[in-house]
C-alpha cells in the first residue's frame, strides 16, 4: 500500500474567520481555482461583453444603413411636385409621375381601418382588464387568440379577406341587394374589404396597447368612483377610459403605422396596379404606397432610370410609418411618466 | 315592492356588459373564421374531390337520355341548382363541348393524370420530358404540375438562413441590453432596435432587391443575383426585432435578486448574465426563436422580392428559390376563381396558417409558464 501523505492540517485554517481565510486564499494565488481566477479577473468577461455589445451595434448599424441609404438617395426626388401629382400618363416617368393618389389611397384605407379596429379593440381590452378573471381558463383562451392573431402570416390575412369579405360577405350582399346583376359591386376587391382585412390584422396591436394603459390606471381611482355610488359601467366610461385615452391613442397610432406599410393583405383585397381616378366609394379599388414600392421595384421597364422615383416613394412610405411610430413612442413615454406620478 | 337585484336593477348596464363580453370574443371568432374560410376554399383539393385529368370517358350527346340526373351532373361538373336551370338544348350543347375538349386533349401520357391529387402534390413523378421522377411546381402549363415540395423546401431554406442570421445577433443584443448595458443606454437602445420592426416588409424587400443583392453577390461571388441567401438575410432583418423583444422581455423578467446574489458572491456582470440569468430565462429564449420562426415562414413581401422565385429543389443556398408565401402572392391574382390552381393556393395558405398557429401556441404556452414561474419566485 503506497504511503499517503497526510492531508494538510485543516485545523489551523478552520479556526480562522471567513474573512481571514479568504485573505489567505488571495495571498496564496496558486491555490485559487482556475475558473475563478480567469473569469473574474481575466479577459473573457470583457470579451463576451464586448461581443454582445458588438451585436447590438451591428443591428443598429444595419438599421442606420437602411435608413441612411433611403434618405440620401430618396431626398432629391421627394419634391413638392412628386408628392402632389398623380400618374396620369406613365407611372414610370421619372419627371412627371407622382405619388399623390397612393398617399391618399393609403391614408383612406388606414383611416377606415381605425374606424373598425379601435372600438372592437378597446372593448375587448376593457373586458380583459375590468371584467374578466385574470387567471381563468377562458381569459387565457382569449389572450391566446389575441397573441395568435398577431402571428398569423400577412398573406393568410389576404386569403382570408378574399375568401370571407369579398366572396362570402360581398357575394351575399350582391345577391341580397342586387339580385340578377351581371357585374358584382361588393363581391370584388374594394377599399372597404382591404380596410376590414387590415382591421382584423391590427386588432392585437390595439388590444395590447389599450390593456397596458388600462392596467396602469391606479385601482384607487376606480374604487373612489365606485364608493361614490357610480356603477361599474359608469366608472369605466367616465373615469377609466378618459384616463386611458393616451394608451388607446398609442394603440391606434401603432396599428396605423403597422397597417400603412403592409402590402400582402391588400394584394387581393383592394389594391390596384393602376387607377385613373381616385376612389370615391367604399366599393372602389385604390392605389397604395406600399404596393407602389413593390411595382416600382419589380415591374419597372428600366430599373436604373426609375431609381429616383423608387427611392422617393420608399422615403415617403418610411416617413409616414416612422413619424407615426415615433409619435406613438412619445405619447407612450409621456403617459408612463404621468402614470408613475399618479401611483 | 320587492328588492331588485342582479340584472333587474339596471337592465341597461346588464345589456352593455353582455355586449362587451360578446365583442371580447372577437379575437377567438376571427381566428376561427380565418381558418374556416381559408380552409373552405381548399377543402375540395384537400379531400381529393377535384380532378383535372384531361382524358375522360366520352359520352356522346345522344346517350344523354339514358343517363340519370346525378350521372349527368357529375359528368358536366354542374351543381344541382345549375342543372335545374338548364333546358335540354343547353345540356346537349355542353355535352358536345365536353366531347370536343376531350378530343383536343394533349397527346401526352401525363394528360390522363389528376395532378391535383395528394400523391402528385407530394411525391416526385417521372413527367414527360424528364429523365427521372422530379418535384415540379408548374401550375401554368398544358399539364399543370402542383408539387408542393419545392415550395416547402424554399420556405424552410429561407427561414433557416434567416434564423441562423437573426437569432445569434438578437440574442446577444438582448443579453447586452437587458443585463450588461447601463440603465441610461438601455433606455434608448431598446426602442432603437425595435424601430427595425417599424420598417415595412416591402421596404426590406426593396432594400434586399436593390442594394443587398448586388452587394452580397460582389462579396460571395455566387451566380444568381436573387437567391435563398439574400432573401434569408433580408428575412433575418424582419425576424431580429421579434426575437430581440421577446428574449429581452424574458431576460428582464428574471428577478433582480438572482443577479444581485450572483454579484454578491463575486461573479462578474457577464457571469451573472451568462450562468444565472440566461439559464433561468431559457424557455423564453426558446419561445423567442419559435415565434421568430413563425414570423419568418409567414413573411411574404421580402421573399417575393428577393428570392428570385424559381421553384427549384436544391440544397444550394445560393440558388434561386420560391417560397409558399411568395407563390400565393404572385399567382393568386392570375388564377380562375374556384379553379384548381386557386384552391391549391388556398391549401398552401391553410398549411401556413396551421404551421404558424402551432408555433404561436407553443411560444405562447412557454412564455406563460416562464412568467408564472418567475412571478412565483420574486
Amino acid at each position: 500500500m503506497p504511503a499517503k501523505s497526510p492531508p494538510p492540517e485543516p485545523a489551523f485554517e478552520a479556526q480562522l474567520g471567513r474573512r481571514r481565510r479568504w485573505k489567505l486564499l488571495i495571498a496564496k494565488q496558486e491555490t485559487i481555482p482556475w475558473s475563478f481566477q480567469s473569469t473574474t479577473f481575466g479577459l473573457d468577461s470583457k470579451v463576451f461583453t464586448g461581443l454582445t455589445a458588438l451585436a447590438t451595434v451591428l443591428i443598429l448599424a444595419i438599421l442606420a444603413v437602411i435608413l441612411g441609404n433611403v434618405l440620401v438617395s430618396g431626398l432629391p426626388g421627394l419634391s413638392w411636385r412628386f408628392l402632389t401629382s398623380g400618374t396620369e400618363k406613365d407611372m414610370f416617368d421619372v419627371n412627371k409621375a407622382g405619388v399623390m393618389p397612393m398617399i391618399l389611397g393609403t391614408a383612406a384605407r388606414v383611416i377606415l381601418m381605425t374606424i373598425f379596429v379601435i372600438p372592437i379593440g378597446v372593448i375587448t381590452a376593457v373586458y380583459l382588464t375590468e371584467y374578466a378573471h385574470a387567471t381563468s381558463a377562458f381569459t387565457r383562451v382569449i389572450r391566446g387568440a389575441v397573441n395568435n392573431l398577431a402571428g398569423v402570416p400577412s398573406i393568410v390575412f389576404g386569403l382570408f379577406g378574399l375568401g370571407f369579405f369579398i366572396n362570402y360577405v360581398g357575394g351575399n350582399m350582391d345577391a341580397l341587394f342586387r339580385p340578377g346583376a351581371a357585374e358584382p359591386v361588393w363581391g370584388k376587391p374594394a377599399i372597404l374589404w382591404a380596410s376590414m382585412t387590415l382591421a382584423v390584422m391590427t386588432l392585437p396591436v390595439v388590444i395590447v396597447a389599450t390593456e397596458e394603459s388600462l392596467r396602469a390606471i391606479p385601482p384607487g381611482l376606480r374604487e373612489a368612483s365606485l364608493a361614490l355610488g357610480a356603477t361599474k359601467l359608469e366608472t369605466i366610461i367616465k373615469i377609466v377610459l378618459p384616463q386611458a385615452l393616451p394608451g388607446i391613442l398609442t394603440g391606434g397610432i401603432l396599428a396605423v403605422s403597422r397597417a400603412a406599410g403592409e402590402v400582402a393583405p391588400i394584394l387581393f383585397t383592394g389594391a390596384a396596379y393602376y387607377m385613373a381616378t381616385l376612389p370615391t366609394h367604399l366599393y372602389d379599388q385604390f392605389m397604395d404606397l406600399g404596393y407602389h414600392v413593390f411595382i416600382l421595384s419589380t415591374q419597372s421597364p428600366n430599373i436604373e432610370k426609375t431609381r429616383p422615383i423608387l427611392y422617393a416613394t420608399v422615403l415617403a412610405l418610411l416617413l409616414l410609418t416612422f413619424t407615426l411610430n415615433i409619435v406613438a413612442i412619445l405619447v407612450r413615454a409621456r403617459m408612463r411618466k404621468k402614470m408613475r406620478a399618479l401611483h | 315592492m320587492g328588492l331588485k337585484r342582479g340584472h333587474h336593477a339596471r337592465p341597461g348596464e346588464w345589456i352593455a356588459e353582455k355586449f362587451i363580453f360578446l365583442v371580447a370574443l372577437s379575437a377567438i371568432v376571427m381566428i376561427f373564421l380565418i381558418f374556416l374560410f381559408v380552409a373552405r376554399e381548399a377543402l375540395p383539393v384537400a379531400f381529393g374531390k377535384t380532378s383535372n385529368s384531361a382524358v375522360t370517358k366520352v359520352i356522346t350527346p345522344d346517350q344523354m337520355d339514358k343517363m340519370s340526373q346525378t350521372e349527368l351532373m357529375e359528368y358536366l361538373e354542374l351543381t344541382p341548382k345549375q342543372l335545374a336551370e338548364m333546358d335540354k338544348a343547353i345540356l346537349k350543347e355542353l355535352m358536345l363541348v365536353k366531347a370536343e375538349a376531350a378530343a383536343e386533349a394533349p397527346k401526352d401520357k401525363d394528360a390522363a393524370l389528376n395532378t391535383t391529387s395528394w400523391p402528385l402534390m407530394l411525391k416526385p413523378h417521372p413527367w414527360t420530358g424528364y429523365d427521372q421522377p422530379e418535384y415540379i411546381w408548374q401550375p401554368v402549363s398544358q399539364i399543370p404540375k402542383y408539387n408542393l415540395v419545392p415550395l416547402i423546401i424554399g420556405s424552410l431554406k429561407t427561414t433557416v438562413i434567416a434564423l441562423l442570421f437573426a437569432v445569434p445577433l438578437s440574442l446577444a443584443a438582448a443579453i447586452y441590453v437587458s443585463q450588461l448595458a447601463n440603465p441610461k443606454t438601455k433606455e434608448w437602445l431598446k426602442p432603437a432596435i425595435e424601430l427595425l420592426a417599424g420598417i415595412p416588409s416591402v421596404v426590406l424587400g426593396f432594400f434586399a432587391l436593390i442594394v443587398m443583392a448586388s452587394l452580397l453577390q460582389g462579396l460571395f461571388g455566387y451566380q444568381s443575383r436573387l437567391n435563398a441567401f439574400v432573401a434569408g438575410i433580408a428575412l433575418g432583418l424582419a425576424v431580429i426585432p421579434v426575437v430581440f423583444s421577446i428574449a429581452e422581455d424574458a431576460l428582464t423578467s428574471v428577478p433582480r435578486t438572482y443577479t444581485q446574489a450572483a454579484l454578491a458572491l463575486g461573479s462578474s456582470k457577464w457571469q451573472a448574465a451568462w450562468k444565472i440569468v440566461l439559464p433561468a430565462a431559457i424557455p423564453g429564449v426558446f419561445a423567442a426563436v419559435v415565434l421568430g420562426f413563425g414570423r419568418a415562414i409567414g413573411e411574404t413581401m421580402v421573399v417575393l422580392m428577393a428570392s428570385g422565385n424559381a421553384s427549384i429543389v436544391s440544397g444550394n443556398l445560393f440558388d434561386s428559390t420560391r417560397t409558399m408565401t411568395a407563390t400565393i402572392a404572385a399567382e393568386l391574382a392570375e388564377t380562375v376563381f374556384g379553379g384548381h390552381h386557386y384552391r391549391i393556393l388556398f391549401l398552401i395558405g391553410a398549411l401556413l396558417f396551421v404551421v404558424t398557429f402551432l408555433s404561436n401556441m407553443a411560444g405562447d404556452v412557454i412564455i406563460h409558464r416562464l412568467k408564472a414561474k418567475m412571478e412565483g419566485k420574486t
